[in-house]
Order: C-alpha cells, then structure tokens, then sequence
C-alpha cells in the first residue's frame, strides 16, 4: 500500500466514525471561542504576532551562533548538553545517561519532539518503566495511542471514554464520568510516581541562548514536579527552540498561551537554569539537555521553507483547520497533524513517505491567519506541492521531490496548459462544450458523489458579452 | 481613486462557461454606473488550478497568456475572491525573475475582486426593487483572507432594505470546494460541504450568495443532490436582480 492508499484508508475510517468528528468538533469550538476572548483588540493580536514573527525570525538567522552561545551557557551553569542528528542518537543519548544513573524509572513530562523519537518505546525495550504525567499523555499512554494533536494529545477522547479507560486499568477505583473526579483519580496515580521515579525527562518550549535557561510552559505542574522530584532531569528539544535573549520570551510566552488555551497565562512557567546547588532543598542532581536535529538543518537552508521552523508548537493552525476538524489527528499518521503537520512533516521526513498529506488542505488560509508568528503555512504547502511533482524547479534538499509526480496526472495538467495558453483553442473549447451540453457527464468521480454535477451554460459569457454590446478593447 | 471612464473585464473561466449569467450581471452592474467595460476577447484563465496542484510550469505559461490582454493602464476586474487573489497575490510569486514578470505585477496592482471595486472605487448605491427576501452570505476563504474583501459583500446587500441577511454558524470556515482538493480529497470535501449546507439551511435563507462560483458550484451542487435548499447566486448576478431597471 502505498502512501496515498494508506492515507485514505485512515481518512476513510475517521470520517465513518462519528463520534470522533462529534469529539473534535465540540473540542475545536470551544478552543477557538477561548482563543477568541484573548484578543478583543486586533490591531493588539496583529502588532503581537509581528513581534513574536521577529522574535523568531531573528533566532533562526543566527540560529547557528545562538546554539554555541546557549551550549557554553548551560555547559557553565552544570546542565550537560548533548547534539543528536537523527531520532536514533537522540534514544541512544538518552538510554545511556539513564543507565550511567541507574534509573529505571521516568516520570516525563509532555514532549512531542520526544514523540519524534519515539523514545517512550525504546526506554520500555531497555526495560526502563516511563510514565507519561501530563494529564493527556496519562490518558493516551493508557489508550496506547499517539497524540491526536500536538498541545491537547487526548482531545480526540471525551469524559465517557476516558472515565471508561480510566475503569479498565484501575479497577479499584469507583467508576465516575466526573472531571474533577477523574482528574483527582490520575493526581493520585501520578504523585506515587512523581516521588519514587528515578529521573524526570521533559521538553523545553524556548532555549534562551544569552541566560542559558530552559523554559517549561504547562498547566498541571506535572512538568514542574518531573523535572524537580527525581534526582536527573534531561530535557529533550529541537535545535529551533532557541531565541536570543530572555527578553524575547515573553512576547512569545503570551502569544503562545493566549492562542493555544486562550490563557493569559499558564498555571506553571518554568524556567531551569542550573541543577540542584549546595544547601538547596531540591532540584535534580544533574540537567541534561539533548538538542535534536532530525531534519530541521535541511529545512533552514531553504529561505522560503526557513519559517517553517519558527513554529512554536501552539496548535492554533490546528484547532482553526476545517480538515483537521473533519478528520482528527490519527488520519495524518505522523507526529504533527494538521496544518504545521502538512507543512513540517514531508520537510521533516521526506515527500516520498509523507507528501501526500498536502492534499489535505483547501487553500482556505485560517491556518495562516491564526499563527501568532506568521507562518505562511497555505503558502508553505503549496510551494511542497510543487516540490512534490516537479524536481527541477528548484534545487532545495529536500526528501523525495518529484516522487509524487504521475504520469497521468502530469499530461491532463500539460493538455490543460494547451487548451487554457491558447485563446483560439480554448474559444473552440467553450464553443463545443456549450453547444454540446446535453453531453456532460452526469457522474464525475468523487464531486458528483456529494453534488450533482456542473453543466455548461448555453453560450459562454464571451458570446453573451458580444451579444450585449461590450467591447474587446 | 477616481471613478475610470473604462475597466477590464476578467470573467474567470469558471464563469465563461458555467455561469455566465454572473459575469454579465457584473458587466451590467459597471455599465450602469457608467463605466465602459471592456471584454478581452483573447482571455481565458488566471491559472489557479495547476497553481495550487503544484504544476507552475503549467500555470505560468496559461497566466503568462492573460497579461497581453490587459494592455492599458486601466483597472481588472474579476467577479472571483479566488481568482482576484490569484492575479493579485501569486502572480508576483508565480512571475518572480520571469521577463515579463514587472507587467505581470503591474497587472496585480490594478486588479480588484468585483465587490470591492463597487464599493470602495465606484462607491455605488443600489436601491432595492425586489419582494423581501430572506440570504446568507457565504463569503469566499480567498475574499475574506487572500483579498480582505469580506465586508464589501455585506456592505452591498445592507443597501438593499427589503433583504434580511441571514448568519449562518461558522460562517468564516471552508465549504471544501478547494479546486482539485474536491477531486484529490472528495471525502472530507464531502464532509465539509455537509457541514456547510447544514448551517445555512439552518438559517432558514431563501438564497445564499457569495463573491466565488467555486463555493456556489460546491454549495448550490450539493443543496441539489440533497435534494433541495436554498437558491445559490453569485452576488453579481444577486444585485442585478434586486436592482434592475433602476436608473443611476
């Protein structure tokens, strides 16, 4: 199966499961309406998202300086910074501090780079328990599933399903479809870990490169116990999470929040600077941060591709996507749905596993116009459907350009090019087409299972324009 | 901007061979504003279609066939959110380091979507001649957000007094027509236009209208395939109607 059929086959079954769709779309309104009372004034949100627009446009051109200033930073405040190119060094990386440590045990707070790795399962195949602590992670690892979106990993679930899956793995435990209940219920699970885990394994929102800081955005503490209770913290990042100076984190801290939860601000900011010091009541003993690559150095090279890589993991492309809304994020099959999903993953990983998911989309451009850092994504997927067709366009090094080109495909849009390039071929065209209605096919594939079909007028406007008098000029 | 003596005409093949009684509306509609609307003979298509399947080649070549219809330094008006954002917004992208790439953005420059040249140029005023009727309006993804058009659709039909304009749930998101995204992806599009008629016909509207045929082709394909619903109109062709035979 290639990857076109196996994408349709999982859109198929998303579409066919209504509950699902019912999930996401009472999910997604509820976001977008939060979203929404964030940002009364727009003329605020549009002066805010240049700013965080600059903030990261300006990181990813001295992306490479900023790495080496970030690394002596940390490395001088004790957290060990570790470089992985590809997901593989990243596990590798990781499973050996846990071994050199003797942790056997992780609590890890939310991280979808680490879902790039896949590193849960490769801990567990090294025989190192791993326990997702952010509610929604707790949820899904349950489930065995991945995320369905990148900030709220569960939001293809609702209270039913999860009182359900929350009754199956703890029995002991009174059966209640209330959220508080539920939420208490996974506080309790998750504390026992928290003290008794051997080591804490995290994500990083932004890497400041002046101060040497990580910084940790979230809700439930769960990252701030996880990288605090046990006695080793690693951190695990993309090398794009580094800005400058610390003075740019909070214009991207509150774009950040106010569009992905529609909060002004977080429950928990973290910022991680240095392990445990001498007299300190807590804190790990020792910070590790691994900063991972896979794929990102070919995106940069690319000046137009480039702002992909400003993207700060909000999830408002998502929750705004009339595709996404239809369909959840499982139907992507990689790690990022979504529009940034469409736009990252074939970059990320190449146009002959994944570029498919570029017929995702509509061209509608709510994605474009939520980003808080101005992402041109529709701009973004389109310049990767020509990728995918035509390799000799450009010379950028990406996987697998022209893979999706078919034969077929290529000669209807060269015959298109005829009949539309040629005006008097074209006036034969319309001539036939009107005088020739009564030949219109009444089924047309996949249009005319939902609509019925287009027919051609009796003349083209051009013959009505001539019959009313209007000029050619 | 002063009112032109004369403007282009870009009909949209859409339109030339599909709804041509939208594009003669909106010729109607400029005339009768006293405006000389000229009809390039040699006009075909702005070259969306491959543009956004990913075929450049192929749409710089059918849009590079369009420019030496627009000689004069008078403004194009297109009858389409989509394809005036085509012209405006991607053809400087499409063109960029092509030789003929600084009368292509010059083009761009004096293109307008039909509803924001009546409004914001011509500053018409329309008096309403029709039986009270009940619309939605479904503005266009490409209107709304690639030519920041929106409001000029619901500028021109709070003019008209006997129309009661309708709001639909979700109004700002996609009904799935997408070009070849219908086609590529005719499942979620089928989903998403459901989504779509079932909001408006909700609204209890008489007529839905709208500044693209794209959308009107998706929306008034599916009302009749479910069986019936609302009637679909261009706005063109919708103002035409309420107004004719009022004299400017």
């Amino acid at each position: 199966m290639n990857q076109t059929q196996a994408f349709h086959r999982r859109i198929d079954a998303a579409l066919h499961d209504d509950q699902l769709r019912r999930n996401f779309r009472s999910a997604l309104t509820g976001i977008q309406a939060k979203r929404e009372t964030q940002f009364p004034d727009d003329r605020q949100l549009q002066a805010l998202r240049e700013q965080a627009r600059m903030v990261r446009a300006n990181a990813l051109v001295k992306q490479p300086e900023l790495l080496e200033q970030l690394e002596a930073r940390l490395t001088g405040n004790g957290i060990q910074v570790h470089w992985a190119e590809t997901p593989q060094q990243a596990n590798t990386i990781i499973g050996d501090i846990l071994r050199a440590a003797g942790a056997r045990s992780v609590v890890k707070g939310k991280s979808m780079v680490s879902e790039e790795t896949e590193l849960n399962h490769y801990l567990e195949q090294l025989g190192v328990e791993v326990i997702e602590s952010d509610l929604g992670e707790f949820i899904i690892q349950l489930a065995q599933e991945p995320p369905s979106h990148i900030v709220a990993p569960a939001i293809h679930k609702n209270r039913r399903e999860v009182a359900e899956l929350f009754h199956r793995f703890y029995p002991d435990i009174p059966y209640t479809e209330d959220i508080d209940q539920l939420t208490q219920s996974a506080r309790l699970i998750l504390r026992e870990k928290f003290a008794a885990a051997d080591a804490g394994i995290s994500g990083v929102n932004f890497a400041v490169a002046e101060t040497g800081t990580l910084c940790l955005v979230e809700n439930e503490g769960n990252g701030r116990l996880s990288t605090t209770a046990p006695r080793l913290h690693i951190a695990i990042t993309g090398v794009e999470k580094v800005v400058e100076k610390l003075s740019d984190v909070p214009p991207l801290l509150e774009i950040l929040t106010k569009s992905a939860t529609g909060q002004p601000i977080t429950t928990y900011f973290n910022m991680i600077s240095r392990p445990r010091q001498p007299g300190e009541l807590d804190g790990p003993e020792a910070v590790h941060l691994v900063l991972l690559d896979n794929g990102r150095s070919r995106i940069r090279v690319d000046e137009e591709l480039l702002d992909t890589l400003r993207c700060i993991r909000c999830g408002t492309c998502i929750n705004y996507c009339p595709v996404y809304v239809q369909l959840g994020g499982h139907a992507y099959g990689t790690v990022y749905p979504g529009p940034i999903g469409i736009a990252l993953e074939p970059q990320r990983i190449g146009i002959d596993k994944v570029g498919t998911l570029t017929s995702a989309c509509t061209m509608c451009g709510a994605c474009g116009e939520v980003c808080p850092v101005k992402i041109p994504l529709p701009k973004l997927i389109n310049r990767l459907r020509a990728e995918a067709v035509n390799e000799q366009r450009t010379t950028t090094p990406l996987l697998g350009r022209g893979s999706l080109r078919k034969p077929g495909e290529a000669t209807i849009w060269k015959l298109w090019q005829q009949l539309y390039a040629h005006p008097r071929l074209y006036r034969l065209f319309t001539l036939a087409a009107t005088r020739l209605r009564w030949l219109t096919p009444r089924k047309l594939g996949g249009w005319t299972r939902y609509r019925s079909a287009p027919r051609p007028a009796p003349r083209s406007l051009r013959e009505l324009a001539i019959r009313e008098g209007f000029g050619h000029g | 901007m002063p009112a032109p003596q004369q403007v282009y005409f870009f009909a949209t093949c859409l339109i030339d061979l599909l709804y041509p009684a939208a594009g003669l509306a909106g010729m109607q509609l400029l005339r009768r504003e006293g405006v000389e609307v000229i009809f390039p003979a040699d006009q075909t298509c702005c070259g969306q279609p491959a543009f956004n399947s990913g075929y450049r080649d192929e749409a710089l070549e059918v849009a590079r066939a369009q420019l030496r219809c627009f000689p004069r330094d008078i403004p194009v008006v297109v009858p389409s959110g989509s394809c005036g954002g085509m012209i405006r917004q991607h053809w400087p992208e499409l063109f960029a380091g092509q030789p003929d790439e600084p009368t292509a953005l010059a083009v761009a420059a004096r293109t307008y979507e039909l509803t924001e040249f009546l409004v914001d140029v011509l500053q018409i005023s329309l008096r309403d001649l029709g039986e009270p009727l009940k619309v939605a309006i479904h503005t266009s993804c490409s209107a709304r957000r690639e030519m920041g058009v929106a409001d000029r659709i619901e500028s021109l039909v709070s003019q008209l007094d006997k129309v009661e304009v309708m709001t639909q749930q979700r109004k700002a998101e996609c009904c799935g027509f997408g070009g070849t995204f219908a086609v590529k992806q005719a499942d979620v599009s089928g989903a998403m236009v459901q989504d779509k008629t079932d909001a408006l016909r909700a609204t209890a509207a008489q007529c839905v209208i709208s500044q693209d045929c794209g959308c009107l082709m998706n929306i008034g394909g599916a009302f009749e395939k479910q069986g019936g619903g609302p009637q679909t109109r261009h706005v063109a062709e919708f103002l035409w109607e309420r107004t004719a035979g009022d004299a400017p």
